[in-house]
């Protein structure tokens, strides 16, 4: 469910790098003033722990197929919030540079949705309220379990919600939503009973490590003013996106309805969504020449040969792209070559 | 079990290819990172139907592969191995929107099966470039840039604990996975609980080795502050690099290249 950078647009993917790097300097600062520097060494080696426990599968009983452990739960509860969301930021960076899970641009919406949500929405308002301040084996198995499930709910919705605004994949939203949201169930179930069950696994033998973050004590104190100013944040930047796109969504839904009516003007669609992401984009005002801006044009000057001259231009952009991407090549070649030669001497 | 073998070979091998000493190792990591982020913005914000106007940003990953002698074939497999999140949500595009938008003789295409090329080409050009970046830079310059540029320091450094000890811990949980595969008979044992104990014990092993890491540091006089002893330089060099390869990112989002030498061949022959 990491989201790629193929699928975002650049409004979209900058407005939520934009919060995720906000919450990254607030927790680090957070976790700076933090009296206990132990943190430092744990919540490195903790996202390593994380990286690698993901990398050994268990068969989930009755499907034949296998599982693994997401992350920010378990974060949560030995770290707290804030050092969990830098934690899992830090996962979700190495796997974007080094495997090209989720791109550079994604992984604010990677951070923020596989972050924020578990972190700051279900570890303190789920997890933390059923386990309580005396927790018990049963209380840590529902929480956790409740708590994992709901954050990746979240996060999936996240996801859509990303895709929708960016306007790249043309899933409908109740479509996207109804795919999206039960996938997730079953993985946030499976995922929740395994950290159920590595939790209860350390709560049986070092009880005191999870004890730290539940108790009230400094280190684990989370202040509900904090929480409550973060998510009021999260509300504006929300309110924000979705006001900037509340003008220019009917455009999108018009141009839904003059597609299922197959009407044959070329240029409306094209308008409807070059109009829609000029406005998301805000950068880009300039507008390359697209077939159906050629199209329209010709269509004004001689209407009937509209589809020869579109298929001109695709001709054309057929082997122009072909002829640069040769050229590409060559120049690679060409400079290994080069490189080459000179590395021999 | 192979799985876990191939990613502690994968991160092994990325590590090397970052340690070798080319031109574009040379490049100051912030250079790279700077036009790498340039790179994908550019990309990403061309239209859904575009195809033709993103294949001259080819050049800058075939560039930066053939100066950093990177493996290609190499680099595009890990490309295809995350590409299936991309084809699952990119794939409804040809099913939903069925308008035809380009005729080639008796061959006509849908506006779905475009956007959903240019989907791919993007990924492939964005998920390329970053790996790139990684393969010619090296994690540890990635994060020092990163802290250089604004990044918080507690983060920077967490970004490099992390790393230190990605290879130790896989390195541990491969040998647990062994030892569960080579004990699991008919796939018993394989099961969440086993595996729950797996990690438990994984877990309390990683936070004593945590403890212990502490303890060390305290002792090398640690305070709550990490400073790190490496200095980066950019001269002219990386300004020529940074400004060049963005200044041909920008002129290619508003001039069509390949359209324009496309319509002068056919134009000339017709």
């Amino acid at each position: 469910m990491h989201m790629a950078d193929a699928l975002i647009s650049p409004a979209v993917g900058g407005t939520v790098w934009a919060a995720s790097a906000g919450l990254i300097a607030y927790c680090s600062k957070k976790v700076r003033d933090d009296v206990d520097d132990r943190i430092i060494p744990l919540m490195g080696v903790a996202g390593a722990f994380i990286f690698a426990a993901q990398m050994i599968n268990f068969t989930i009983p009755g499907t034949g197929s296998s599982g693994h452990l997401g992350g920010a739960m378990i974060l949560s509860v030995l770290l707290g919030p804030y050092a969990a969301f830098l934690t899992m930021a830090s996962v979700l960076t190495v796997q974007a540079l080094f495997f090209a899970d989720g791109g550079l641009l994604a992984l604010g919406c990677n951070i923020f949705n596989l972050g924020f949500f578990p972190c700051f929405i279900a570890y303190p308002f789920i997890y933390k309220k059923i386990a309580g301040e005396k927790p018990s084996q049963n209380r840590i198995l529902i929480g956790t379990l409740a708590a994992s499930i709901l954050g990746l709910q979240m996060g999936a919705f996240g996801v859509v919600l990303e895709t929708l605004f960016s306007g790249i994949s043309e899933l409908p939203f109740g479509t996207f939503v109804l795919m999206m949201q039960p996938i997730h169930l079953a993985i946030g179930i499976v995922e929740g009973m395994v950290t159920a069950a590595v939790i209860s696994f350390v709560w049986k033998s070092r009880p005191e490590l999870i004890q730290k973050t539940t108790s009230p004590a400094p280190s684990g104190n989370f202040s509900l003013k904090y929480v409550l100013t973060a998510l009021l944040a999260a509300a504006v930047i929300t309110g924000g996106i979705l006001s900037w796109f509340a003008s220019s969504h009917p455009d999108g839904l018009e141009w839904a309805v003059f597609h299922t009516t197959g009407s044959e003007e070329l240029e409306t669609p094209g308008h409807g969504v070059y109009s829609l992401l000029t406005k998301i984009q805000g950068k880009t005002a300039f507008l390359p020449d697209y077939n159906f801006k050629t199209s329209k044009n010709s269509d004004i000057k001689k209407p009937e040969p509209a589809s020869i001259i579109d298929s001109g231009t695709s001709v054309s952009g057929l082997v122009g792209g072909a002829l640069v991407l040769v050229l590409a090549a060559f120049i690679g070649f060409a400079l290994k070559k080069r490189s080459g030669t000179r590395s021999h001497l | 079990m192979s799985r876990i073998k191939t990613a502690f070979l994968d991160l092994g091998h990325m590590d090397t290819l970052s340690g070798r000493d080319t031109f574009a190792h040379r490049i100051d990591p912030r250079a790279k990172l700077l036009t790498t982020l340039i790179f994908i913005i550019t990309v990403i914000s061309f239209g859904k139907y575009e195809i033709s106007a993103l294949i001259p940003f080819f050049i800058f990953p075939a560039v930066m592969i053939s100066l950093g002698e990177l493996p290609v074939y190499y680099l595009f497999r890990k490309i295809l191995i995350v590409i299936p999140f991309a084809v699952m949500i990119g794939i409804f595009n040809p099913l939903i929107d069925r308008e035809i938008l380009m005729r080639l003789g008796p061959f006509s295409l849908s506006g779905g099966w475009i956007s959903f090329c240019s989907i791919m080409i993007k990924f492939t050009l964005t998920a390329g470039s970053v790996l790139v970046l990684i393969a010619c830079t090296g994690f540890n310059s990635v994060c020092m840039a990163l802290e250089k540029m604004g990044a918080p320091r507690v983060f920077a450094v967490q970004l490099l604990f992390l790393y230190r000890y990605i290879f130790v811990l896989i390195d541990e949980a491969s040998r647990m996975a062994n030892a569960r595969s080579l004990r699991s008979f008919d796939g018993k044992g394989k099961g969440i609980k086993v595996f729950g104990y797996l990690l438990g014990h994984l877990l309390l092993r990683t936070i004593d080795r945590a403890q212990r890491i502490h303890l060390a540091m305290l002792c090398r006089g640690f305070d709550g502050e990490i400073r790190v002893n490496r200095r980066l330089e950019a001269g002219i060099r990386e300004v020529i690099f940074t400004i060049a390869w963005s200044a041909f990112f920008i002129a290619m989002r508003f001039y069509n290249i390949p359209l324009i030498a496309g319509k002068l061949i056919t134009e000339s022959i017709l």
